[in-house]
């Protein structure tokens, strides 16, 4: 950026901006209305009482929205902007085969207002990513916003015809998964490392912040004289060799492997009084760089698996993920759960209740009337009424429901797909239900199925769950056809429309490490989410903007 | 659009029909116009002349020079021709055929001209007075954005381009047909953004019923402009939609949501009693009605506290002062407050927890629990032994906890107890193991002993002993056990 003349960078905040000396102001936004109001706050302060003028531009990624203009005419401000242009960023790489478009809200949008904006995106994404790495032959999917996005494709290839490129596909596969397919696994903790450093600590876009005091220096001398007050703030992803490793393990398998490691390197280091020619501690000190970095992260993990620890063999922890299992595994899910009342009465966070309770809705094809509605008495008595909103806004999105037709189709679902599975093997795990330490996240069995033996084989199953299924074939040019050599791995692009959880990524990643499985698997989606997130993101705004 | 692409496609599409003379600007100006014309001529296009003047002008290029001419025709014949290409294969078969975004101008309403779609007709309006207000203002901005305000585009062409993210006039779709055109081919985009734009304009150019009555069969479009009313804050303009549309319970809510804004109690308090027996479902009808009345309960219980508060009369608020106003908080907050406070009024009192727990339905549960939790806060042991105690018709006392005796230990811990106090409540739990768990857990070594005493386990009470103080009336209790 300093290449191209940009003097400071700043975080949107409402108030005055920052001082600096520069003529143009570039606004870098993703076009929602809080932040429009928080750049007509900039605007207008800036406008008092300055002598050089200063210009205004906007940009709006990934779209420019006539909302968000219309927004800004009405406070006064749009003529301020010189440019109002658009940045069409709709998918950003997070990793070697991670793709997201970070719209969280992608999944409010599609199916509680009915807003297919977020789709029209995916679909261009799509369509971008197919310019770059060529048209994806197959297309599969579930779900009724899958159809659209295909549709859409499909729709958008026909349209402009010269988009047809001559490049050798990459992928032979997509597949689209609508989220409401499987509402399911999002609300279960992860227990992968990197889905529990998500459910307690939440991963914001590859970092996360933790607490310090597990990471103070350790220096002879100062002990414990200054500790950090700020959070620690870690960037996670593949490129560090120790959390390629670990990020997609079962916590449980985690420690040992930490400990591994920390022989090794001690191993190593202890190697520098080995060396005796200078060659060898020429080639030692080579190394040390390399070593030092590793036991850093090392280090780092230590601690943070020190933290999760703490925290997942608390009581409580134990008894929710007790009850989060005996609901997947079909136990006892049409009566008011104990638990859940105790946790209601002991005030816990409210979006923990609205888990469980999904959970169980979901795992029951939709909650007794009777039990319902004693659920949601007790919630708006203790929480407050005004939960009213988010509790119409769940049962409007399917994850709270009264049972209907009184027939429960989550046995079948569970029997014929294998969703529960009660030999895991945590360690060494041989199926992908070791990332919920029991259960197999269905939308990843889907895919898994898909590859082999394909759809055909469940197709009743397919019926109950939301949504057609359907496939599409793209037409290639001859020439680009492939010739599969023997032995070579597909590839499959998944798609999560409304989101996708670290664990089911995990699982993914499993899958394509498979030795027979002969699939391999890129993962994209509208948003990183977990049980909290995903919830929070269905409830209803109640406190009013903080300014 | 840069502007020298824009008038290169115009250029070259319109010398495929004459060959050209690059003389002077006049004859060369006259030339286009005519190729223009045969181009448009099954089209009825008015205006056409003044526009094509206007657009030289802006331009303000030498048109005629042959170095541009050239230059240009280079460059545009070869992303010009894959258009040309590419809609002479689709030509034939429907007029969707858009060719690629630089040279869609001229082509697509080359096309469109020669399938003499009866649905294009009505767009021989193109230039109206509104079209040319509009872009009248606008001089400034460069000739190919301009020229999207004067050009023809068929609905689909509109939709299509906005959704590029360029500015588009829709002033000139005026017949309600085209409007609607219009729109089911915004949805047909599924671009909210677009959507939204249609919409906006709809629902400023169209009578609101006419409007009401064409969403009602668009239900896409309908969420779409029920999601911009919610969040421009338009609420009547919603509501009434909604009432159009009988979505009864969606106005409920709706109208209820509003009481969030209001920040002024009385006026909340007002708010909500207006918003009991809309047409919510019956369960959330009981919800609102308590709702209110709760509000109703914690304003006169608040000004009462605060008199008792700030004149210092009571001894409870001396010592426990109030963290905040319970204005607002729900019911088990509510309950816990006036447990805490008002622990000792007569049910006949607004602020009593008889009188709450009759007026909400409160369950057995809920209310101890509650009440356990305030008094055992207050350390008021009676209270709490009280509370647990269930006479029988025939006088007899007996300890109940509808809450499990293992809850009620957690509680009274949690508020440090003492542990005589909180050994009574031990000794009551039933599942042997959690009894030992929690008497152990928490030293009550008396229930550990008799416990082990009432399982005659010797070894555990043997191992038991080390774990007491010595010389204390504890070990002497093991002992004696031991020795019988």
């Amino acid at each position: 950026l300093q290449e191209h003349e940009v003097e400071k960078m700043f975080t949107l905040k409402p108030g005055r901006l920052p001082p600096a000396d520069v003529k143009n102001i570039i606004f870098f936004v993703r076009p929602k209305l809080e932040l429009m109001d928080i750049i007509t706050d900039n605007v207008l302060r800036e406008d008092r009482g300055r002598s050089p003028q200063r210009d205004f531009h906007i940009l709006f990624v990934p779209r420019r929205s006539l909302l968000c203009e219309q927004w800004l005419k009405e406070q006064g401000v749009l003529g301020s902007f010189i440019h109002r242009e658009q940045y069409s960023l709709d998918l950003i790489p997070f990793d070697g085969d991670l793709l997201s478009m970070e719209s969280e809200s992608a999944f409010k949008e599609c199916y509680l207002e009915s807003d297919q904006t977020s789709l029209y995106h995916a679909a261009k994404g799509l369509m971008t990513l197919q310019a770059l790495y060529g048209t994806i032959p197959q297309i599969f999917g579930k779900g009724d916003c899958a159809r659209h996005v295909a549709n859409m494709m499909i729709r958008m290839k026909r349209e402009f015809p010269g988009s047809q490129n001559s490049i050798f596909p990459v992928f032979d596969t997509l597949l689209l998964l609508d989220r409401n397919v499987d509402l399911l696994t999002p609300l279960a903790t992860q227990l992968t490392y990197e889905g529990l450093i998500d459910e307690i600590y939440g991963i914001q876009n590859t970092y996360v912040k933790l607490p310090p005091e597990k990471f103070a220096p350790k220096k002879q001398g100062e002990g414990g004289k200054d500790l950090p007050t700020e959070p620690k703030k870690l960037q996670l992803n593949s490129a560090e060799e120790l959390y390629a490793e670990i990020r997609d393990k079962n916590f449980n398998a985690v420690g040992s492997v930490l400990s591994k490691k920390a022989k090794i390197i001690s191993a190593a280091f202890e190697e520098r009084h080995h060396a005796k020619t200078v060659g060898e501690i020429k080639q030692f000190v080579s190394q040390l760089p390399h070593m030092q970095a590793a036991r850093s992260s090392l280090a780092n993990h230590t601690s943070i698996a020190e933290l999760i620890k703490d925290i997942t063999t608390s009581e409580d922890f134990f008894d929710n993920l007790t009850v989060e299992q005996e609901f997947m595994s079909g136990i006892d899910t049409d009566k008011v759960n104990n638990y859940i009342e105790d946790c209601i009465a002991q005030k816990h966070p409210l979006i923990k209740i609205l888990r469980l309770v999904c959970l169980q809705s979901v795992c029951n094809s939709g909650l007794k009337q009777k039990v319902l509605d004693h659920y949601k008495r007790e919630i708006l008595q203790t929480y407050g009424y005004e939960h009213i909103l988010t509790l119409n806004n769940l049962e409007k999105a399917g994850l709270l429901k009264p049972q209907t037709g009184g027939r429960n189709n989550y046995p079948t679902i569970r029997k014929t797909l294998r969703l529960w599975m009660d030999d895991v093997n945590e360690q060494n795990p041989n199926d992908i239900s070791y990332v919920y330490s029991g259960y197999a996240p269905l939308s990843v069995r889907l895919a898994q199925l898909l590859a082999r033996p394909g759809w055909r084989s469940i197709e009743e199953v397919l019926k109950m769950l939301p949504g057609p299924h359907f496939e599409e074939r793209q037409q290639l040019p001859t020439g680009l056809q492939k010739k599969r050599q023997h032995g070579e791995n597909r590839v499959t692009l998944v798609f999560f429309l409304g989101g996708v959880t670290y664990a089911e990524i995990a699982a993914l990643r499993f899958l394509s490490q498979m030795e027979d499985g002969g699939t391999e698997y890129i993962i994209a989606t509208t948003k990183l989410i977990n049980g909290t997130t995903w919830i929070k993101s269905l409830m209803e705004k109640l406190e009013p903007a903080p300014f | 659009m840069s502007r020298v692409r824009a008038d290169e496609e115009e250029y070259w599409h319109s010398s495929k029909f004459r060959a050209f003379t690059f003389d002077d600007e006049d004859d060369e100006l006259s030339q286009l116009k005519e190729s223009k014309r045969a181009v448009n001529s099954l089209r009825d296009i008015v205006d056409d002349d003044d526009d094509d003047l206007e657009r030289v002008s802006w331009s303000g290029e030498p048109v005629g020079s042959i170095s541009w001419s050239i230059k240009e025709t280079t460059s545009g014949s070869t992303s010009s021709l894959d258009g040309r290409d590419s809609s002479l294969q689709k030509g034939s078969s429907s007029y969707a055929a858009l060719p690629k975004q630089a040279s869609s101008y001229s082509l697509s309403s080359l096309f469109k001209g020669r399938n003499k779609l009866s649905s294009f007709q009505s767009l021989s309006d193109a230039l109206t007075d509104t079209g040319v207000k509009n872009y009248a203002p606008e001089l400034r901005r460069p000739k190919a954005e301009y020229k999207d305000y004067s050009s023809d585009w068929s609905p689909k062409d509109t939709v299509r381009r906005m959704q590029r993210g360029k500015v588009c006039s829709l002033e000139r779709f005026r017949s309600l047909q085209d409007k609607l055109v219009l729109l089911d081919e915004a949805v047909a985009g599924h671009d909210g953004n677009v959507i939204t734009a249609v919409l906006i304009f709809l629902k400023r150019t169209l009578r609101r019923e006419i409007l009401f009555r064409e969403l009602e069969v668009r239900q896409v479009a309908l969420c779409h402009l029920i999601h911009f009313l919610r969040e421009m804050g338009e609420q009547k303009f919603l509501l009434d939609l909604l009432r159009f549309l009988d979505r009864t319970e969606e106005v409920a809510l709706s109208q209820y949501r509003e009481h969030l804004n209001i920040q002024d109690v009385e006026k909340r308090r007002e708010f909500l009693k207006g918003c009991i027996g809309l047409p919510f479902s019956a369960e959330d009808n009981t919800h609102i009605q308590d709702h209110y009345t709760l509000l109703e309960r914690q304003i006169i219980i608040e000004a009462n506290d605060r008199r008792l508060e700030t004149a210092g009369e009571s001894e409870l608020f001396r010592k426990y002062p109030r963290k905040a106003s319970i204005l607002n908080m729900p019911l088990v907050t509510t309950l816990f407050y006036s447990c805490f406070y008002h622990y000792t009024e007569a049910e006949g009192m607004f602020s009593s927890p008889t009188n709450l727990k009759k007026t909400f339905k409160i369950p057995d549960k809920q209310f101890v629990l509650t009440a356990l939790a305030a008094r055992a806060k207050l350390r008021a042991w009676g209270d709490v032994d009280a509370l647990l105690t269930t006479k029988n018709w025939l006088g007899y006392t007996k300890k109940k906890a509808p809450i499990g005796f293992h809850r009620v230990v957690e509680i009274l811990q949690r508020n440090n107890a003492p542990v005589q106090v909180l050994q009574e409540y031990v000794r009551l739990v039933e599942d042997v193991e959690t009894r030992l768990n929690l008497a152990t857990k928490y030293k009550c070594h008396d229930v550990v002993i008799e416990t082990y005493r009432d399982l005659k386990d010797r070894v555990q009470l043997t191992a038991y002993k080390c774990k007491v103080e010595r010389g204390s009336a504890e070990e002497e209790k093991i002992n004696s056990i031991l020795s019988n």
